[in-house]
């Protein structure tokens, strides 16, 4: 491969990588704080479709994040309240979760805009290039010539390793997942902290699904985020729930949808459906690897019971 | 001059949603600079009482007063913010997080950073020097034995700068040199004013420590007495209501048959760090060896190998004829051997699950508990009834979770099931730990019936009267070696204590 197709394959893979980042880093403080939340899937579409059809109708990019956000936290608060509210199964719960996010972003998708399930092309994020860092060789295109969103992420990670290994907050949420009754005996809500983390998370995931029809494609599809969801949920296991980690196993992941789509471009003799699967069998594949490490919290998907009262 | 009276509970009430009223109206008084004793048979309410102090629980009715001021407390929080610490009967801490991680948790603003841990550490360890107490803050909190977490526990409390501190049963884990040195820190904490709620269920402690003491049986307060007024059996009589034995009866019986055998074991543990030392052992049928040593020398460890939780380095194990070596813990089980485990919420209950479950464990796979193939709930619900009765597990009902019963009465759900399966080797360790005088003389009853019965019982203490009262023959262990074995009618308390500091007596008399 020549430079020029490396440089093109990075850069894919950045963009292909950011929603799975926004995801899965959104679900390591969910589950660092001990609520597994499997139904990022269904916030993906639910922050896909708003996006989608903010920018449709306002044509404003920035109000569609909002919106995004405002509403997979609304979803985030109905799952939080059932889960250590009225401490419902967590998977049950995420699992309805993500059922809810297929069924209604299709059917408003359908009644709102197309009978042909084609939607209109809408504005999309456009590349901003970053002077000077941008001509850095090889690197340079690849990592400071891209969206708002991708550049998020570069803030985001970092962010997420300080608050979780260097805040008070970060402290309390390691212990929350781990021992939530050690927390509570020091005065801290644990209730709180899980209602926070679980809120934080539908938030990132809202963005990351926006991120697909106003920034990768221009468009919304129904079902678009094809599996992301669960990629970012095998994301934080194979990371280790380490941001850091995380935000790594987020660029391998997100490396094999562009060699895919790279595979693809390239004609090879593989049906193109063989190459579509890539993703997936790697995930398959570090589960399988990450699996027996015993370094998941230790009270992750416990609801918790607050003695006596 | 008349010390200030600190604290005053008046007429505290509390019934549990099951049903069980663990308090009844109970009042107390503690005084500024005091150590206060609170005794009582396990599941007399203490823990819920001091729980209700520390706003875990709420009571149903009763009053707070601190400083001759009415108080509301509905929250930990709010009791830490008025002067209340609290150490836990069962660890409060987060075992992946450091010594300092724990201690500073929830202690500063959520958005504040912790940038210079070194610097918060380096002032955690003056702290506690300054006390008395040796901790390394950096450590992991699941490295440190259980002696030193509790360490961790009480400075945790002091850290947060509480004047009244409450430890439940916090000796229950301490060897005897750790209990005088926590001692020493808690009287040099009541000279400077610190009022102290001590619950505990040894004797001598309260003797020796105590300058009030008051009695719970029931749920219900039976009397406040300075200690100048009380003698152990006083003492033990208004705690259980009759007279209780010191002192266990037991019979010569002849050894038998060899049933545990260990050769030249060696275990290397993490950093390549020795934790065990070429130890060769035998218990044979209708013996008691007791294990002697100071806390972390080892005897966990032994006590995982022997029982297949942990693969030694090098040596062999046999079980009778059999050679277990390197084989699963189900193989040991299936060999004969149970085990009355030392960390009771670790490794051998499931909190969560109810009482009759936890009765079942490891006993699942048994005939007796099957219909087709499935598990026979009326069976399981029958045996555990059974045993329940029998070992008196005070508890409102077979399916109650076992995370609600009191700690002393989780402890005999472990007890009794273990003896039930009546193993051929029985591996105990501190198997009364947190029972009340009257639940310990039953279950060292038990543990001498087992021996009577033909079992071999590897008994892991490091309370030497334990030791000294049920064993045959008394091994000591230092660093990992077996440093020294005596018989126990010849066994006398200063050779044991020079060996348990890992000095051998010649050594001892020619300095
Ligand atoms: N969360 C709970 N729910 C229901 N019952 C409970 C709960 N906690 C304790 N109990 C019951 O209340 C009674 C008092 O328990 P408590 O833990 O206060 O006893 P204790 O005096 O501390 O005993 P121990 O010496 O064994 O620790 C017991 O009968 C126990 O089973
Ligand atoms: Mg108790």
């Amino acid at each position: 491969m020549d430079i020029l197709s490396i440089q093109i394959l990075l850069q894919a893979t950045l963009r292909m990588a950011t929603p799975l980042i926004y995801a899965g880093i959104g679900e390591t403080f969910s589950e660092k704080a001990g609520i597994i939340n499997i139904g990022l899937e269904g916030y993906m579409l639910i922050g896909a479709f708003t996006a989608y059809a903010t920018v449709y109708y306002t044509n404003n990019l920035l109000l569609a994040v909002v919106y995004a956000i405002l509403v997979t936290a609304l979803f985030g608060v109905i799952f939080a309240y059932l889960t250590i509210t009225i401490k419902a199964n967590q998977v049950i719960i995420g699992t309805a979760l993500n059922l809810v996010g297929v069924g209604i972003s299709g059917y408003l998708f359908r009644i709102l805009f197309a009978q042909t399930r084609k939607a209109q092309p809408v504005r999309t994020f456009q590349q901003l290039p970053i002077p000077a860092l941008k001509d850095i060789p090889l690197l340079g295109p690849s990592l400071f010539d891209q969206n708002i969103l991708v550049y998020g992420t570069y803030l985001l990670v970092p962010l997420a390793a300080i608050i979780l290994y260097k805040t008070s907050l970060g402290l309390v949420l390691r212990g929350t997942g781990e021992h939530p009754h050690a927390v509570e005996s020091l005065g801290i809500r644990v209730v709180h902290i899980r209602y926070g983390a679980v809120i934080f998370a539908s938030i990132l995931a809202g963005i990351g699904g926006a991120y697909l029809p106003i920034a990768h494609a221009n468009q919304f599809v129904e079902n678009m985020t094809a599996g992301r969801g669960f990629i970012a949920l095998a994301m934080v296991a194979f990371g280790r729930w380490n941001p850091v980690y995380v935000w790594l196993a987020g660029l391998l992941f997100g490396s094999t949808f562009a060699l895919q789509l790279r595979l693809q471009a390239a004609q090879t003799i593989i049906p193109y459906q063989f190459l579509q699967i890539l993703p997936y069998v790697v995930t398959f594949i570090a589960l399988i690897i990450s699996h027996g490490r015993s370094l998941q919290p230790r009270a992750l998907g416990i609801p918790f019971e607050k003695e006596g009262n | 001059m008349e010390a200030s009276t600190r604290l005053q509970l008046i007429g505290i009430s509390k019934t549990f949603p099951g049903g069980v009223q663990a308090n009844k109206d109970i009042s107390l008084t503690v005084k500024r600079g005091e150590i206060h004793c609170l005794l009582g048979e396990n599941g007399a309410g203490k823990s819920t009482l001091m729980s209700i102090l520390y706003g875990e629980y709420h009571a149903d009715s009763g009053e707070i007063w601190l400083d001759g001021q009415k108080a509301t407390i509905n929250t930990p929080k709010g009791a830490i913010s008025h002067g209340i610490g609290m150490v836990h009967q069962h660890f409060m801490l987060v075992p992946t997080l450091s010594v300092a991680e724990n201690i500073i948790m929830g202690m500063r603003p959520l958005a504040s950073f912790l940038w210079y841990m070194k610097d918060i550490e380096k002032d955690i360890a003056e702290f506690a020097a300054k006390r008395g107490m040796k901790i390394n803050p950096s450590a992991l909190v699941s490295t440190l034995s259980v002696g030193e977490q509790q360490r961790v526990e009480i400075i945790k409390a002091l850290y947060r700068g509480v004047d009244l501190l409450i430890l439940d049963e916090p000796t229950a884990v301490l060897t005897p040199q750790e209990t005088r040195d926590l001692f020493e820190t808690l009287r040099n904490l009541a000279k400077q004013g610190f009022s102290i709620i001590l619950i505990t269920h040894k004797m001598n402690e309260v003797m020796e420590v105590a300058d009030r003491v008051s009695v719970l049986r029931d749920g219900r307060m039976i009397d406040t007495l300075p200690i100048s007024e009380v003698t152990p059996s006083s003492l033990a009589r208004m705690m259980v209501g009759r007279e209780v034995s010191f002192n266990q009866e037991k019979n010569d019986t002849p050894c038998g048959e060899p049933i545990l055998k260990v050769e030249d074991l060696t275990l290397i543990g993490e950093k390549g760090r020795p934790l065990l030392k070429n130890i060769s052992l035998k218990v044979c049928s209708g013996e008691i060896v007791g294990v002697a040593g100071v806390d972390g020398n080892g005897q966990s460890q032994l006590a995982f190998c022997v029982t297949g939780l942990m693969k030694p380095t090098s040596g062999r194990i046999w079980i009778e004829k059999n050679d277990l070596t390197g084989k699963s813990p189900l193989e040991f089980l299936k060999a004969g051997v149970g085990h009355i485990p030392e960390d009771r919420h670790a490794m051998g209950l499931v909190l969560e699950d109810p009482v009759a479950y936890n009765f079942l464990l490891q006993r699942y796979r048994d005939n007796y508990f099957k219909w087709f193939g499935f598990l026979n709930i009326k069976t399981i619900f029958e045996h555990a009834r059974r045993l329940v009765k029998v070992f008196d597990v005070r508890t409102s009902s077979v399916k109650t979770p076992a995370a609600n019963l009191s700690g002393g009465n989780q402890q005999k759900i472990i007890v009794g099931r273990e003896i039930d399966r009546n193993p051929r080797l029985l591996v105990a360790v501190q198997p009364t730990r947190g029972l009340d005088i009257g639940a310990t003389e039953y279950i060292h009853k038990q543990l001498i019936q087992q021996r009577e019965r033909g079992a071999a019982i590897l008994l892991i203490s490091t309370e030497l009267e334990e030791i000294m009262a049920l064993s045959d023959r008394i091994l000591v262990m230092f660093e990992g070696r077996i440093i020294g074995e005596t018989d126990s009618d010849r066994a006398n308390i200063d050779k044991i204590g020079l060996w348990m500091a890992g000095m051998q007596p010649e050594e001892a008399k020619q300095t």
